[in-house]
């Protein structure tokens, strides 16, 4: 599904290297985690596959089912199946939500050369969507994240990468700011997209989003590169012994 | 190079070009009244305080400069609403193409007209509220139009009006130097809507006096227009009683000059007035919009809403005040500017204002100047919205707080869509 290959990556502004070949490739029905220490590259990786300006790729390539997307603008990429749900999502004050979202699921569409969604079918689709997330009319009123808590913005996220069903899934932190409930809320509604056709790379600091959203793979990212991969038992060592054991090891 | 024209010198040369129209005894008085108010005070030059940010010219000079015609295939605007319309071309009544004037609850005649006769209501109106508006800011392209204006339109309201009645400005001739001078009155009680649209003339000097009386009503929306080369002056001047309501929203999409004062005056207690405005310019357009609110009464809400969206060299220029007297406490004052710049090359000047002398008022006052938010326009591309469809999404959004203003669903609405027509037209 998405093959990242010898991926080397600069900061444009501060010419500072961040990403010094990241080989990785997440089959279609896997979940991978990203894990690693502050500072290690598992940002700027989801924000250089979704497209985000700022960062040079200096060598090497990333693929989505073959296709090179790193030569897509981040609309090409999101209509290609690639979502990234952001660690901080952003408050667009004076769009409305569903109007943000319907936008979004008919230019991804036009884009594909399918039909657009009728009102009534969006509408009717969103709020069955919203409703398992726990998501109220009063928040696809409103304007894009303005005013949602730090779980509300996590869970419109997911509602939006329920909406868009898109192939390829980056969760970029989707755990930070979340309380246990929410962080149940929320994986719940992740688990329920893992489908035999979809991947999805789940960045996280801390193992305890991976309680719940089950990972086949897990891999340690420090200093720019993958330096470990292993199973779910991987991550449970980070629990108990923190990085420092991993990365003095593999050093 | 030649000697710079004095003020008299400019004025004098403007007044030439004009003749005071015949008329009756009232309509006489107050035009003769503002002509020597007008020479009094000259017309404006670079050098007055506000007219910093506009050259006044081409508004003052004596032969209007010429504007090409502007050829669209849209729908004209408000075509869908149900509306008395009553139309100018250039500046000149069009009795064809306008409805009958009856409608029930306000009276409507023509200023042409009405200024024949010795004695009329108007004269208590008709150059009154705009004499009271030039103090402490002289207003002088008002007082030109007071003193020369030949036409408009005179409304006496005295009921609720069941329709809005539509002021429509055509231009077909691109050396037209218009003046329009309204006088609209409404009884305690009494509600209308005004539309407003078209550019009107290749120079336009229009002004509106407006006298709401207690627990009156006056809703209003314009547009001027999308001829590129046309230029305007326009002035409002709202008196608000007891408990009134004022509200008046205007769209200006292209224009090369446009200068919109509006000023008004609370002298009731619990009245509320609302000036917003959306304006959208692209290359040579400078856009002005000078407002005065003076709150003279107990427990007023004034909100002043502008927003500017500049690309290409486009100016926006806005000089808002909120004046507070002594007494005029409880006073609720709010006045937000913002521009977007769509480049680097456009410009916005603006000067807000704040002068209090009541201790007990809540009054906020805003300008910022910002481009796109590129977090916001990476999230929309993220999730599939191409670059220029996000970029009008928020674009809009910006200029959402202002368009909200207009109550009515349904202008709204057609407001809005006309925003994204422009928008539309003018993607990558």
């Amino acid at each position: 599904m998405l093959e990242i290959k010898n991926l080397h990556v600069d900061l444009e502004e501060e010419e500072k290297t961040i990403l010094k070949g990241v080989n990785l490739t997440v089959e279609a029905g896997k979940v991978h985690a990203i894990m690693g220490p502050n500072g290690s590259g598992k940002s700027t990786l989801s924000y250089v596959l979704s497209g985000r300006d700022g960062y040079e790729v200096t060598e090497g390539s990333a693929t989505l089912e073959g296709a090179d997307i790193l030569d897509m603008d981040p609309e090409e990429r999101a209509a290609a199946g690639l979502f990234l749900a952001f660690q901080y999502p952003v408050e667009i004050p004076g769009v409305g939500n569903m109007t943000f979202m319907r936008t979004a699921l008919n230019a991804q569409r036009k884009a594909r050369g399918e039909e657009e969604m009728s009102a009534a079918d969006f509408l009717k689709l969103v709020r069955e969507k919203a409703k398992t997330l726990k998501i109220d009319a009063d928040m696809l009123k409103r304007p894009v994240n303005v005013g949602f808590s730090g779980g509300e913005k996590k869970r419109n996220e997911i509602l939006q990468m329920a909406m868009l069903e898109p192939k390829m899934c980056i969760l970029d932190e989707t755990d930070s700011g979340l309380d246990v409930d929410a962080m149940k809320l929320v994986s719940d509604g992740v688990n329920a997209l893992r489908a035999e056709g979809r991947g999805f790379l789940v960045i996280t600091h801390y193992q305890r989003l991976l309680d719940h959203i089950k990972p086949d793979v897990v891999h340690i990212m420090a200093d720019g590169r993958i330096v470990k991969t292993g199973g779910p038992e991987l991550a449970l060592e980070v629990e108990h012994n923190g990085y420092t054991d991993i990365l003095a090891e593999v050093a | 190079m030649a000697a710079p024209q004095t003020k008299p010198d400019v004025t004098e040369a403007r007044l030439a070009a004009h003749s005071l129209p015949g008329g009756g005894v009232w309509a006489t008085a107050a035009r003769e009244d503002a002509l020597s108010r007008v020479r009094a005070m000259g017309l404006p030059t670079r050098r007055d305080e506000y007219w910093k940010f506009t050259r006044p010219d081409t508004l003052v000079e004596a032969d209007a400069p010429e504007a090409a015609l502007f050829e669209t295939d849209e729908t004209a605007m408000f075509d869908a609403v149900d509306r008395l319309k009553i139309v100018f071309v250039d500046g000149v009544f069009d009795a064809e193409a306008s409805d009958d004037l009856s409608l029930e609850g306000v009276t409507i005649e023509r200023l042409e007209e009405a200024s024949q006769t010795d004695i009329h209501w108007a004269r208590d109106v008709y150059g009154v509220l705009e004499t009271n508006g030039q103090i402490p800011v002289a207003r002088p392209l008002a007082t030109l139009n007071t003193a020369m204006a030949a036409d408009g339109i005179l409304m006496h309201v005295t009921g609720k009006v069941s329709k809005p009645v539509n002021l429509v400005y055509h231009h077909k001739s691109t050396t037209s130097d218009a003046m329009l001078h309204h006088v609209i009155k409404l009884d305690p009680g009494a509600d209308i809507t005004i539309l407003e649209n078209g550019p009107a003339a290749a120079r336009f000097n229009k002004v509106m006096e407006v006298d709401v009386a207690d627990g009156a009503g006056f809703h209003h929306v314009r547009t001027q227009g999308r001829d590129h080369e046309r230029r305007a002056a326009t002035h409002i001047f709202a008196r608000l009683g007891e408990e009134s309501v004022f509200k008046s929203f205007t769209l200006t999409a292209n224009g090369v000059l446009t200068r919109n004062e509006c000023v008004i005056e609370m002298t009731g207690d619990n009245g509320v007035a609302h000036v917003a405005g959306a304006c959208v310019g692209d290359g040579d357009f400078h856009h002005d919009d000078t407002v005065f609110i003076t709150h003279d009464a107990v427990n007023c809400e004034s909100r002043q809403v502008f927003k500017k969206v500049l690309r290409n060299g486009a100016v926006g220029v806005f000089q808002g005040k909120i004046l507070v007297k002594q007494g005029a406490q409880k006073t609720d004052g709010y006045q937000i500017s913002q521009s977007l710049l769509l480049d680097g090359d456009s410009e916005f000047l603006a000067k807000p204002e704040l002068e209090i002398y009541a201790d007990d008022v809540a009054c906020s006052h805003g300008s910022t100047s910002g481009a796109i938010d590129e977090e916001g326009l990476f999230y929309l591309r993220a999730r599939g919205v191409p670059k220029s469809l996000a970029t009008d999404l928020l674009t809009l959004a910006f200029l959402a707080e202002a368009v909200e203003e207009i109550e009515d669903e349904g202008l709204r609405e057609e407001i809005v869509g006309r925003l994204e027509g422009w928008l539309e037209r003018r993607r990558d």
